[in-house]
């Protein structure tokens, strides 16, 4: 029998970077931006972690206040997205840069960031530990609720995740709400679907783009260090983040734009991502890797069904991956 | 009047866009309480002068003064604190947000849509407009749009209105609605500014009117002291005919036969619903009707370019023999031997490749010509400088990008282009929008030239007067139907009028 | 204020020198920062750049292959993105065709078949290999408007999972899950050598570059692509068969991928390895958007993108750093080459007269 009560939370798990990702590009893709360095924003956010969880684990050594361990990785994170993030609006905002080039730049800029500090982050520092493991911060970030093991089944699937899983969702439902209910939201829709009007109307088209694609870095950069910190328990290894960068963006084209069902969506990846190891092979292990496509062939069919229907509220933002020029003639 | 202060005043503005000069030193005064028409002709700088008041271009030189005060009007938001609202030709709305949404976009507070759908029944019922608060732009005419875009500037408390040529893309009738609800304005104590260039409408509406010519303000005068004629002049800075020709036909027979000609757009709507008429030989056949009607699927269904659900389209060629044209794309009609030339409405996006200089675009429609696997450049190339010389055409060069000529040059190079390889058939779309007047009557020339060479031309306007001067018949579309076929020589403006509404509901 | 404007035409030489100088600043930049993060001397850091491609004649070499491969995988996305499809599946189209030559050097190999069958049998499965990878979105994208940005992005993935499953398979030696060397012993389906190994991909791709100049500037089917990328409306409107040019200009940037493959496989590597294509197919984007999609400015562009690769390697070994030191650099010089596009197109002014307080 299929075991539902530990696949559950390993899916939840893997659907939480995802689902960080793809909140955070929602964000940005509503602007008008189509950030396709989402990728290289997702690995600099968990980095960027890392160096700072790995400079105060050595600063304190055993000393740890349990609030700047979670504090200071953080931070780290959310400057390290904003940084990539203002690149990109540098680049494509005011520069008015085609934004797929500078989004496949942005992603060989945050992975190699991400790869290089990652191996040769013990060099740099010139200390004597042998490898990044950062085994005292990655608890302080995992630690669940603790009565959550009482609760048999139901505290497993629902209550057994760390708080950044926690904050994923909210973020989730919280960019829901201001999309769809203030007038924060109906500006900014304005921005990504037509920036002329939006001009017109007095709004200003630059300011949203910049903020909104800087907060949607920050929100994608935690998922990166929601990754390494949590999932990957504190270890980083070079490429390990992989392609959920990409899976990101599809999924929000999945999610056809609403970050709320990126909730379910993203976990539905996640459970597809550790499928392979959940159904038995036996003593054939190529057959694992043909699993292992699992969660590209649905991304495939997906777009194929959404391509094919169109209706009318479930199109992307009209003005996604152009620039905007007022005086343009 | 002249002893009021303006309320706005601009001096001495000037724009430059890279080499073009937009406006040079302009002047104009706008006063409450009355209608200014800002006339001249297109390229004349009228929209870039307005632009510049509602904040979307900022003046190189010259200053701006509101109420006596000089003011810096940087962007939209600067000029609606002002009270200034524009209402722009391309209408400036976001297709999938809802009436309200979109009249309450960019102002301050709260979002409360339920207020605002209140106070927008308010000003409906004040000036008298029709506008559903909830109702999706996506799926409102043209004219609805255009009602939208007025309330929305109304809403914010704007007391300066412009409008940038808004009768474009409204039928006989619904301009006199709409110049009854700017006469309501007017009396309210607003300054309404109207851009235009047809000298009716500035006749009809204005108190005042203020003219362009090249960038140049060329003077303003209150409307009851001036006629057309002198108008004109100034427009165009010389003495103007302003008559088209109407050669006789000669040695007329059917070209093209239209029977139950149904189609439906992607979506399913009825777009042409069991459309018939005959195209003759040496004959201009006008096609009347509002904007988006049908007008482009039926052309486009003739040139191949869009799928039938029923009826017959044929080709009759001299000797008698049909040739059906449906289900056929424009290769396959041009292998069938069918010299179709067709001027589409769009002409960057589908005439031409804005980005390909002129000798490339001429290669449109002669690349296949020639065996192998390599185009053929000189003669395309040739044929460009013939058309650059034959058709004054204005341009650095041939090898210049299309994209960067004038509208008026743009459309030579179109038409010349079409017409070089001598057609049985032109299809023309709104051959002369957004041209000025030299152009266009260069135009018309060309297309009583190919007339007179028996060409069966088939013209879809907007402008009645000229589609009663220039075609010997019109066809007037209304909602997909045809609602009659008239003699051009013996139908007058009011008639053609009332056909293309007659039918009442048009589904959009 | 700061006053933007859109230039009218730019003489060629000027744009060349806008260009040429933030190729200079990006330089400079990466130079800083290699400076900043191994605290050598500027002189050392630029000798040793030049040391990773230049420094033996061998170095020279590989830098030259390198430099043809990376040349041949742009030149394939060219027409595609002059049709404007973002073909992000070069990777996976790359991998496609390797992994047909592969098979075919593994399975025809063991039936004992001779290098004159198994050549022709790996040209032609590889080019299939990389045009059918690159045919499936295209033919979706033709047919619904897919978005072909990621479903060619997920191709990737799935010919990634494709070659790790044979690599599984046919692991050798058993255990590693690695194919290892094919034909070590026979050396079957090698593909010839020229004079010395490197001769046969230099001459292979140069050719490429001459035909891909040609058909994209002088015959019907360049014609055709640039209209269709220009505008569907036009293309429709002058009875170009919109789908088909998409899926056969696509099909034709999979095949050359497939092309890159067989090169890599059967010329250089020998081997197949779920990393073969190392990200090029994205570096590739980037070589052809750089080089304005002109085929022979793609030689210069991706010589330079090599050269700071290779060099900014044996930086990153001689100061024991992390080889992802080249992606930085890369990085960092693809921001400047893309933020000087805009002095390209726009005019910045500056006026001194200041906006009013509000």
């Amino acid at each position: 029998m299929f075991d539902f009560i530990s696949f559950i939370p390993r899916a939840v798990m893997q659907g939480v970077p995802l689902m960080l990702g793809c909140t955070g590009e929602t964000i940005t893709e509503k602007s008008g931006n189509l950030n396709l360095g989402t990728a290289g924003i997702m690995y600099v956010g968990g980095i960027s972690g890392v160096i700072g969880a790995f400079l105060y684990e050595n600063a304190a050594g055993t000393e740890m206040n349990p609030f700047l361990t979670i504090a200071i990785p953080l931070l780290c994170c959310i400057v390290g997205s904003i940084l990539m993030g203002l690149i990109y609006c540098f680049l494509t905002v005011t520069l008015r840069a085609n934004q797929n080039v500078t989004g496949l730049a942005l992603t060989t800029f945050g992975v190699g960031l991400g790869n290089f500090f990652g191996g040769s982050l013990i060099k740099l520092v010139k200390t004597d530990i042998p490898s990044v493991v950062l085994t005292r911060t990655s608890q302080a970030f995992s630690r669940t609720l603790p009565f959550a093991d009482r609760l048999g089944w139901f505290g497993k699937i629902f209550l057994s995740y760390s708080f950044l899983a926690y904050v994923a969702i909210a973020l989730a439902l919280f960019a829901s709400f201001v999309l769809n209910r203030t007038r924060t939201g109906l500006e900014l829709r304005s921005v990504g679907e037509n920036p002329g009007t939006a001009d017109a109307a007095g709004i200003n088209v630059v300011r949203y783009k910049y903020l909104t694609t800087c907060i949607g870095s920050v929100v994608s950069g935690l998922g990166g260090l929601y990754y390494v910190m949590d999932y990957a328990s504190g270890v980083w290894s070079n490429n390990a983040f992989g392609d959920r960068g990409w899976l990101a963006i599809a999924l929000v084209i999945f999610t056809i734009w609403r970050p709320s069902v990126s909730i379910l969506a993203s976990i539905l990846f996640g459970g597809l991502y550790i499928l392979n190891v959940y159904i038995p092979t036996g003593t054939n292990l190529a057959i694992k890797e043909i699993y292992k496509m699992a969660p590209y062939i649905v991304t495939i069919v997906v777009l194929v069904i959404s391509s094919m229907q169109k209706k009318r509220e479930n199109q992307p933002p009209a003005a996604l991956g152009l620039s905007y020029f007022r005086e343009e003639r | 009047m002249e002893e009021k202060i303006p309320a706005v005043m601009m001096r001495d503005i000037t724009k430059r866009f890279g080499s073009v000069l937009a406006n040079d030193k302009c002047w104009l005064n706008i006063y409450r309480g009355e209608v200014l028409a800002l006339l001249g002709e297109n390229g004349s700088g009228k929209t870039t002068l307005m632009n510049m008041l509602s904040g979307i271009y900022f003046p190189d030189e010259g200053t701006i003064s509101i109420d006596g005060k000089e003011v810096t009007i940087a962007d939209p938001s600067d000029a609606l604190a002002l009270g200034i609202g524009m209402i722009h030709q391309h209408f400036k709305l976001v297709d999938v947000f809802t009436a309200a949404q979109n009249i309450v976009l960019g102002l301050p507070g709260k979002l409360d849509l339920k207020e605002a759908s209140r106070k927008i029944r308010e000003i409906c019922e004040r000036y008298g407009f029709d506008v559903d608060p909830e109702q999706k732009v996506f799926d409102m005419s043209v004219s609805q749009k255009q009602t939208v875009e007025i309330v929305k500037v109304l809403y914010r408390g704007a007391d300066i209105l412009i409008l940038d040529e808004p009768t474009a893309v409204l039928t006989p009738q619904e301009t006199e609605k709409l110049f009854a609800v700017l006469r309501n304005m007017r009396d309210d104590g607003k300054a309404v500014v109207i851009i235009t260039h047809k000298m009716h409408e500035v006749e009809s509406i204005s108190d005042r009117v203020a003219i362009l010519r090249k960038g140049h303000f060329t003077g303003d005068m209150l409307t009851k002291d001036t006629n057309a004629q002198e108008m004109t002049n100034m427009m165009v800075g010389r003495p103007v005919e302003l008559n088209i020709d109407r050669p006789e036909p000669e040695d007329s027979r059917p070209r093209i036969e239209l029977k139950d000609v149904t189609v439906r757009d992607e979506e399913g709507l009825l777009k042409l619903d069991h459309v018939s008429f005959t195209a003759m030989s040496g004959e201009v056949l006008g096609i009347a009707g509002i904007s988006g009607c049908g007008q482009k699927e039926l052309l486009e269904a003739i040139a191949g370019l869009q799928p039938v659900e029923e009826g017959s389209i044929s080709y009759i060629e001299d000797d008698g023999k049909h040739e059906e044209l449906i289900g056929k794309d424009p290769l396959d009609i041009k292998k069938l031997g069918v010299a179709l030339s067709f001027v589409p409405e769009d002409r960057l996006g589908m005439g031409l490749v804005g980005n390909m200089d002129l000798s490339d675009n001429m290669m449109l429609r002669s690349y296949r010509n020639g065996k192998g696997l390599f185009t053929n450049r000189k003669d395309p190339h040739h044929l460009a400088e013939m058309m650059v010389d034959f058709l004054e055409i204005v341009t650095p060069s041939v090898e210049t990008p299309v994209r960067r000529l004038s509208g008026g040059n743009v459309q030579k190079v179109l038409v010349g282009r079409e017409i070089s390889n001598a057609p049985k058939v032109l299809l023309t779309a709104y051959a002369t929008r957004g041209l000025d007047i030299n152009s266009s009557y260069t135009i018309y020339d060309l297309i009583n030239q190919q007339k007179q060479r028996g060409v069966a031309v088939i013209y879809v306007g907007e402008d009645l007067d000229v589609l009663l001067e220039l075609c010997d018949r019109i066809v007037v579309l209304c909602g997909g139907k045809v609602s009659g076929i008239v003699d051009g020589r013996k139908t007058d403006k009011n008639e053609v009028g009332a056909m293309m509404t007659k039918l009442g509901g048009v589904s959009e | 204020m700061i006053q933007i404007s859109k230039r009218g035409e730019l003489t060629r030489s000027k744009a060349l020198l806008i260009r040429l100088l933030a190729i200079a600043l990006g330089i400079l930049a990466c130079a800083l920062i290699t400076v900043i993060t191994t605290r050598q001397n500027p002189l050392l850091v630029l000798q040793a750049l030049v040391k990773g491609s230049f420094g033996s004649s061998r170095r020279s070499w590989i830098f030259f292959q390198n430099t043809a491969i990376l040349l041949c995988i742009a030149l394939a996305v060219t027409p595609a993105f002059k049709m404007r499809c973002w073909n992000l599946g070069a990777e996976g189209q790359v991998l496609a065709g390797a992994m047909a030559t592969a098979a075919c050097m593994v399975l025809m190999g063991r039936a004992g078949l001779s290098t004159a069958v198994i050549i022709p049998c790996m040209v032609v499965s590889s080019i299939i290999a990389g045009a059918l990878w690159a045919a499936i979105p295209a033919f979706f994208k033709a047919r619904f408007n897919t978005n072909e940005t990621l479903f060619t992005l997920m191709m990737n993935y799935v010919a990634t999972q494709i070659v790790a499953y044979f690599c599984v398979k046919w692991e050798n030696p058993k255990g590693s899950c690695k194919i290892g060397v094919i034909n070590q012993k026979t050396n079957l389906g090698w593909l010839p050598e020229l004079g010395n190994k490197y001769i046969l991909v230099l001459a292979v791709v140069a050719l490429l570059t001459l035909f891909m100049y040609f058909y994209l500037n002088y015959t019907k089917h360049g014609y055709e692509l640039t209209v269709v990328g220009e505008s569907d409306n036009t293309a429709r409107y002058v009875g170009i068969k919109v789908n088909r040019v998409i899926i056969r200009t696509m099909a034709l940037s999979g095949a050359i991928c497939g092309i890159a493959g067989l090169l890599l496989v059967g010329g250089i590597n020998h081997t197949v390895a779920t990393t073969i294509a190392g990200g090029q197919g994205f570096t590739a984007v980037m070589v052809s958007w750089l080089a304005n999609f002109n085929p022979l400015s793609m030689i210069l562009s991706s010589g330079l993108l090599v050269f700071l690769e290779t060099g900014a390697n044996e930086l990153a070994t001689s100061c024991g750093l992390n080889a992802s030191f080249g992606d930085i650099l890369t990085g960092v010089l693809i921001f400047f080459i893309i933020g000087s596009e805009f002095f390209v197109n726009y005019h910045v002014s500056f006026r001194s007269k200041k906006k009013e307080d509000k």
